[in-house]
């Protein structure tokens, strides 16, 4: 088999990669930092706090990312002089917004609903603890409650990301030039398309690994008291949860 | 609201095939699933490396590549390797089959775990036991591994096919003719896009709570006589 | 329930048909686009449509042969021809030395120019030289790099549009490939990108004469040189499958000779597409 193709394409894939990593992070961060209001915002009791924040979970968890995206980045043209009027339309003009925005938005909902879990499954023993030493309920949050959730959630946590990174391809659909946009922009000219989706599927498990191995560090160091000899019932219910999550 | 310019019919029919398409990848999930777990759970090393390259390989490869790889690649190599061999044959994945293919084989490695920690759920002890009362496997396999694993695995199978089905609106970019291709034909159309994206995301949002609601009374009837503490 | 079980029918196509060397061509799947107007689109009632898709019915026709429409985006035409999910493409492909790497092309069916489109007024240039009709030989005029840097320009992916424009103003401009030319005309309008390239009949007919290209104009002359737009529109198929292309060549001349072309021609254009 000639493979000539994928060497020549070698760099230019590179060069996809490292904005699929770079949208991919930039959600991640702001996604994560929307999520913590949020998922504090779901479990409040005022039903004007948390009615709102389920709706918009529900929709961003219960609806495709494809139609997300193109509901923000076409529907958005729809509106130009009300976006125009307000702005905003300079921020919709660019793909790359556009898809970060979705991007952030669809990771903030399935972050806020993991935290969500996280936080109700802290033990009560240790909130009633910190209560009982007098901590205010923000004094509780950042030192007991959110840690523990935390730690609680990054199982769960390091599938969102490992998600994330894979539905960053369908950005290519807008013409951004990711990995998978640079890869249909090269068959577009080569016609070669088995080995060049072929050599982008390796990129992306070689990232999808490197994730979950920099998080498997994160745990590992964080749980340095609480560890013991694995066993195959807790891997196994780790794993469904993981499924059951998404 | 929704003008729809005589274009509703359109997200109608591509509601039929997003079902049709989903309900097949399910099908196909499954079996790939229990095939799985079987692999993973069995004393042979080579079946349990094949269960581990499965869901690895699932894992790190987003669904679009694997659909545009099925697509265009699978019928590409599998009449070049038979021509190779002195055969012209002709081999079409169209996209419908390509499509719900590609999700059931990707679907398959999140089943894989479904059911792997659904085994690991039922007690062990049952499991000797029906052995001591003399059951064969195919037996104990029957009346009292199955049963259980179904009620464990609900939850998670639920969660399955309501991740599925939104992946079925990857299938566009194959052109089948599914609810979010056709919604995109229909705003290319009428320029609308708007409109047509909502719209379609409605019906999404609709198809969720309804698989909902189907997957709470399932488990409810699955966990009938089972106590409740 | 009709398309649910079309769509479930549709599974037992899985053909494995050994392919026995026919002298008739009885039955031709040709893949076309869909969203291509007025060349190839879908209408309202899902049915395809168009000048390319009334040719090929022609052709078929003056063949004796029964035609089969394979819907297929752009960008993943070529490989589906190669893939066998169809035998001939008839979609305004032009026909240039690139695509003759990997297809072989029957003779021109259309010809027509590429030109630019803007908002009514924006005032690009495109080349320096005043008063060019048309661009032959892009070497012979000095294309406005200057003064088109850090534009964006709009193209279809996978097309001679975009071949064209990496390899002239690819350092200059900003380039952004769609999977259509629906998309790329939807981002004129809403103003993300500051030109469109494409085939001026199809900007013409399927853009600027509707309602959303009301505000839009061509700018700048119509490029035809031969290295990136080739010799026109031609139906490519299979390098090895050289008895349909000739049979499709046969059934062209047939057309053009008995009036059916010139009936189809002026069904869509008030000018002659054929081109010279």
């Amino acid at each position: 088999m000639d493979l000539s193709i994928v060497w020549e394409s070698l760099p230019r894939l590179f060069q996809g990669s490292l904005l699929t990593v770079e949208i991919t992070a930039l959600s991640v961060v702001i996604g994560l930092a929307l999520a913590i209001p949020l998922a504090m915002m779901r479990l409040a009791r005022n039903p004007f706090v948390w009615m709102p924040v389920y709706a918009y979970i529900f929709y961003f968890r219960g609806t495709p990312f494809i139609v997300q995206l193109f509901l923000i980045y076409y529907g958005s043209g729809q509106f130009r002089d009300a976006l125009d009027a307000a702005g905003l339309w300079p921020f919709f003009r660019e793909a790359y917004f556009c898809a970060v925005l979705a991007l952030t938005l669809n990771t903030a909902a399935y972050t806020a609903e993991i935290l969500r879990g996280a936080i109700q499954a802290v033990p009560h023993g240790e909130i009633e603890a910190a209560r009982a030493c007098g901590m205010s309920r923000a004094l509780l949050y950042r030192r007991i409650i959110l840690p523990k959730a935390f730690r609680l959630a990054l199982p769960a946590y390091s599938n969102e990301v490992v998600f994330l990174l894979q539905t960053t391809s369908i950005v290519s659909i807008i013409a951004l030039m990711d990995l998978t946009g640079v890869a249909r922009v090269i068959i577009a000219r080569s016609f070669e398309p088995y080995k060049l989706f072929l050599t982008a599927a390796v990129f992306y498990l070689v990232m999808t690994y490197a994730i979950l191995f920099a998080f498997r560090k994160v745990e590992h160091w964080l749980s340095g008291h609480l560890r013991e000899r694995p066993s195959a019932e807790k891997e196994a219910a780790a794993a469904a949860e993981a499924v059951a999550l998404r | 609201m929704f003008d729809l310019k005589g274009y509703g019919w359109m997200l109608w029919d591509g509601v039929q095939v997003t079902l049709a398409v989903g309900v097949c990848s399910l099908a196909v999930a499954l079996v790939l699933g229990l095939f799985g777990a079987w692999g993973k759970l069995s004393s042979s090393r080579l079946a349990r490396a094949a269960a581990e390259v499965y869901t690895t390989v699932v894992r790190g490869v987003p669904e679009l590549i694997l659909i545009l790889i099925v697509y265009y690649g699978v019928p590409t190599l599998i009449q070049d390797t038979a021509a190779s061999f002195g055969y012209d044959i002709f081999v079409d994945l169209n996209p419908f089959l390509a499509g719900f293919l590609t999700l059931g084989f990707v679907y398959g490695a999140f089943a894989t775990e479904v059911f792997r920690g659904a085994y690991l759920a039922v007690p062990k002890g049952q499991i000797e036991a029906a052995y001591a009362c003399g059951m064969s496997r195919a037996l104990m396999t029957r009346r009292i591994l199955l049963p259980q694993m179904w009620r464990f695995a609900l939850p998670g199978l639920g969660n399955v096919w309501m991740v599925l089905i939104k992946a079925t609106a990857l299938i566009s970019v194959i052109q089948l003719p599914e609810l979010m291709r056709n919604a995109d034909i229909a705003a290319r159309a009428v320029r609308l896009p708007f409109t047509f994206f909502f719209a379609a995301s409605l019906i999404y949002l609709g198809i969720t709570a309804v698989s909902m609601m189907l997957q709470h009374r399932a488990e409810a009837w699955a966990n009938r006589g089972v106590r409740r503490d | 329930m009709r398309k649910f079980f079309t769509a479930l029918a549709a599974v037992a196509v899985i053909g494995l048909i050994a392919g026995a060397a026919s002298a008739e061509i009885k039955k031709v799947r040709i893949g076309t686009e869909g969203a291509y107007p007025p060349f190839n689109y879908i209408d309202e009632n899902g049915k395809l449509r168009g000048f390319d898709v009334e040719i090929a019915q022609a052709l078929c026709d003056a063949m004796k042969a029964e035609c089969e429409f394979v819907v297929q985006d752009w960008d993943g035409i070529i490989p589906g021809l190669l893939a066998k999910k169809y035998d001939a493409i008839i979609a305004s492909m032009s026909i240039t030395e690139e695509r003759k790497k990997k297809v072989d092309f029957t003779d021109k069916y259309y010809n027509t120019p590429a030109k630019f489109v803007q908002r009514k007024g924006a005032g690009h240039k495109i080349i320096l030289e005043d008063g060019v009709d048309t661009v032959a030989d892009v070497s012979k005029v000095h294309l406005n790099k200057e003064g088109l840097k850090g534009k964006t320009i709009a193209v279809q992916r996978a097309t001679i549009h975009e071949n064209f424009l990496r390899d002239t103003l690819g350092d200059v401009v900003t380039i952004r490939a769609y999977a259509t030319q629906d998309e790329a005309n939807m981002d004129l309008v809403s103003g993300r990108v500051d030109l469109v390239l494409a085939d001026s009949v199809a900007l013409d007919d399927g853009f600027l004469k509707t309602e959303a290209g009301k505000d839009f104009e061509f700018v700048g002359p119509g490029f035809t040189d031969r290295k990136w737009f080739g010799d026109g529109a031609g139906i490519a198929v299979r390098k090895d499958d050289t008895e349909l292309r000739e049979a499709l060549n046969k059934a062209l001349k047939q057309i053009l000779a008995d009036g059916t072309y010139k009936k189809i021609n002026d069904k869509y254009f008030d000018f002659d597409v054929y081109g010279g």
